[in-house]
């Protein structure tokens, strides 16, 4: 929803300019009018699986899968404390640390990793720069198999270490090409500047650079933390009982024979809670870091 | 000289933030663990379904008394099935218990990945004999038992008594597919919403394909003969699709392309389905005054029939040990607690009656409680499993063993395309003999691939 609101029409007397600007917005007015409602409509039909899901966890079980729908009910908080009363917190702290630690562990390697690929490019680095990206192109499933037997002979099945260094490995690319994208994007006469004042590389990433590109660390941060927080696949091969996380614990309620759809709501509703607000307080980081590297 | 000293610093501060996070690691990775006491921890890998989470509930009481710590792996069947294969084929022993179904059982005893139970199940106290005898032919491979009944099913017809009585109508004892589409027809109401039958439509081979298959059964139908010739476009099974097709079209639920047990228990338990016919375990939530409304205006019927004598399905959600567990004789102590006669007088003095897990043994059916609670679906669901035969349940003999599935490994990704264009005939969006055609080269293919047929 970034649609910006219609100027409202010019008041008092209006000038010559003024007439004619108000009459460019008038020929402009039903066209931005329709990309509002055009915003609008793709705005609400994205939210409301989440604002169902919302709802639907304030639902008696057999409230939640009626056909039509139910819309007036009376809210319950069963569910809520059906699913703490089902040891939710392990998988939650499970999920927390291998997303926080593998979103550091990303951010600590690629800002240099990003650097040595931009602004101090080495050899081939055009190369490298797609090696990386590669990875990425291989579906998870293909390598599931190998990281699964490595994972085991080196006892760290069923461990958040391997989940965060699988999230890390699966992150890293996407975070080297955010980051060097924001590098570029640095007007080359500052860095020359402290270069000539005598900083050293490390000087100048921790001095120079990091303050300038820090919104689009956060954002790549961010994104990094939700790809790791959300992630299913891994995290249901390699783990079982000690490490699993939150996506695991929510498929947990899918059931053949029986009503889940209202606790399964709800246990959705408490995994994007933590998304949501770290969304929250980075929008304002994060609008601006998006946008950093697009704009030339 | 001191740029150099400065860019070495900040590689020393790189390396100590790098390996104060990985040192950071095993302290967290902790704090998910829990469990562990004294004795020994055994990971059962289990499904969602209600009587699960019961048994969940109430493995403290087996804690308490065993000093075994149980830690649960609730996963949907599909991933549990996939998790639990890999982990036994790279041998990496994570669950000492895992729970599979009638269909795995053989293929995973043939595969030497469970271990045989007979010896456990012979030990005094466990009462092997009071198992019901064809859900434990049907979790047995060459005469071995190789996973302990949880609870079993076989499917019936349930319908709204009140309903029928206000049409004037009668449910036969022992009704046939030609007076079920009979009553569908008179009961099915279009001003008051409410369809003569709900039937599944939804893909999956544990979905439409388990109440498909038993009408192909009954109707002289089958998939595969003795020489895993596919027979899916033959006469008879031609004919039993039809009249599924046709049932579901005319006289089912909206929607049917996309109906499961669950949907379908929706509509029946508010009233928009005068019958259902399911899984005999759909009983206890519809007799729950909780989840329904129809509690208390239900009535039973055995599996519908046309050619043969018996037409319901069998399944049963069953405990067994994997070959990698280290730990098999904590396992079988939890399994013999798990599926023992205690077991299920502890939920019904904890829980409450209906939620017995039902279908695994005959003493079950003789507490007083029980049928007092229960009585209405227990006498039927207790007919309706004995009555199976899991050796041939068709008019033919078939070289597999298994009522609304075939036990060959290839059968999960088969039974799903199969069912794909099934439902698609359902919709409407292909006609029977186009899915039928289709699903023969399937079968045909998966005979050949698989090395069934010369």
């Amino acid at each position: 929803m970034l649609e910006t609101a219609p100027t409202p029409p010019a008041s008092g007397e209006a000038s010559h300019s003024e007439r004619a600007a108000a009459a460019r917005r008038r020929t402009r007015r039903p066209r931005s009018l329709g990309v509002a409602a055009l915003a609008w409509t793709v705005g609400l039909v994205f939210f409301f699986p989440v604002l169902w899901m919302f709802l639907t966890g304030f639902k008696h079980e057999s409230e939640a899968s009626t056909t039509p729908p139910t819309w007036l009910f009376v809210p319950t908080f069963d569910q809520f404390r059906a699913i703490l009363g089902r040891d939710f917190l392990p998988y939650f702290l499970n999920s927390l640390t291998a997303s926080v630690l593998s979103t550091v562990l990303v951010v600590v390697l690629a800002v240099p990793a990003a650097y040595a690929l931009s602004l101090a490019p080495v050899r081939r680095w055009k190369d490298a720069l797609f090696f990386f990206i590669s990875t990425r192109m291989m579906p998870p499933v293909a390598i599931i198999l190998p990281l699964y037997i490595i994972a085991n002979n080196i006892g760290l099945l069923d461990n958040v270490t391997m989940l965060s260094v699988v999230y890390t490995v699966m992150n890293l690319p996407i975070a080297v090409w955010m980051i060097r994208s924001f590098l570029v994007e640095l007007p080359a006469e500052v860095l020359e500047a402290s270069r000539v004042d005598g900083a050293s590389i490390g000087t100048e990433i921790r001095r120079i650079i990091l303050p300038m590109i820090a919104p689009g660390v956060a954002a790549t941060a961010l994104i990094c933390f939700i790809f790791a927080w959300n992630e299913f696949f891994f995290a249901v091969s390699l783990t079982s009982t000690k490490a699993a996380t939150v996506p695991v614990f929510l498929t947990g309620f899918i059931t053949a024979e029986g009503l889940f759809l209202a606790q399964l709501s709800a246990a959705s509703m408490m995994a994007a809670l933590p998304v949501i607000l770290a969304g929250w307080v980075a929008q304002k980081w994060l609008v601006r870091g998006l946008s950093l590297g697009a704009v030339k | 000289m001191q740029s150099r000293r400065r860019s070495t610093r900040l590689r020393t501060a790189y390396g100590v933030a790098l390996s104060a996070v990985v040192l950071a690691v095993p302290a967290c990775a902790g704090a998910g663990g829990g469990g562990g006491g004294s004795g020994e921890t055994i990971t059962i890998a289990t499904v969602g379904n209600p009587q699960m989470q019961d048994i969940e509930q109430l493995s403290s009481e087996f804690e308490s008394e065993h000093d075994i710590s149980v830690e649960f792996v609730t996963l949907p069947e599909n991933e549990l099935r996939d998790q639990v294969t890999q982990d036994i084929a790279t041998g990496a022993g994570q669950y000492d218990i895992v729970t599979i179904g009638t269909y795995e059982t053989p293929i995973w005893a043939e595969n030497e990945w469970i271990e045989p139970l007979d010896e456990y199940a012979s030990e005094d106290g466990y009462d092997v004999d009071d198992i019901l005898t064809p859900v434990r032919d049907a979790l047995s491979y060459e005469d071995t038992l190789y996973a302990a009944p949880f609870y079993g099913e076989s499917s019936f017809l349930m319908y709204r008594e009140d309903l029928l009585d206000e049409a004037g109508l009668t449910m036969p004892e022992q009704p046939t597919w030609e007076e079920v589409a009979e009553l569908a027809a008179e009961l099915d109401e279009e001003e008051s919403g409410t369809a003569g039958i709900c039937l599944r439509g939804l893909p999956g081979w544990g979905e439409v394909l388990a109440p498909l298959n038993t009408i192909i059964h009954t109707f002289g139908g089958r998939w595969y003969d003795e020489d895993w010739n596919a027979q899916l476009t033959s006469e008879e099974t031609t004919e039993a699709v039809q009249f599924y097709v046709d049932l579901v079209r005319e006289h089912g639920q909206p929607g049917a392309a996309n109906s499961g047990f669950t949907e379908c228990m929706t509509a029946v338990s508010q009233g928009d389905a005068a019958m259902w016919y399911d899984a005999t375990v759909g009983a206890s939530s519809l007799e729950d005054p909780n989840e329904s409304d129809a509690a208390g205006r239900m009535g039973y019927a055995q599996a519908p029939v046309q050619e043969t004598e018996h037409g319901g399905w069998l399944w049963a959600w069953s405990l067994a040990i994997p070959s990698t567990s280290e730990r098999k004789d904590a396992a079988w102590e939890f399994i013999s607690w798990a599926t023992s006669k205690e077991y299920i007088q502890l939920v019904g003095e904890e829980l409450g009656w209906t939620r017995v897990p039902p279908g695994s043994r005959a003493s079950t059916y003789e507490i007083p409680e029980y049928q007092e609670e229960a009585g209405e679906f227990a006498e039927p669901t207790l007919e309706a499993i004995e009555g199976v035969d899991v050796n041939q349940p068709g008019l033919h003999e078939q070289p597999w063993v298994g009522v609304q599935y075939i036990a060959i490994p290839e059968f999960q990704d088969l039974g799903t395309r199969v069912s794909q264009e099934i439902s698609a005939a359902i919709a409407g969006r292909q006609s029977v003999t186009e899915a039928l055609d289709k699903a023969q080269s399937y079968a045909e293919e998966t005979a050949e691939s698989g090395g069934y047929s010369g």
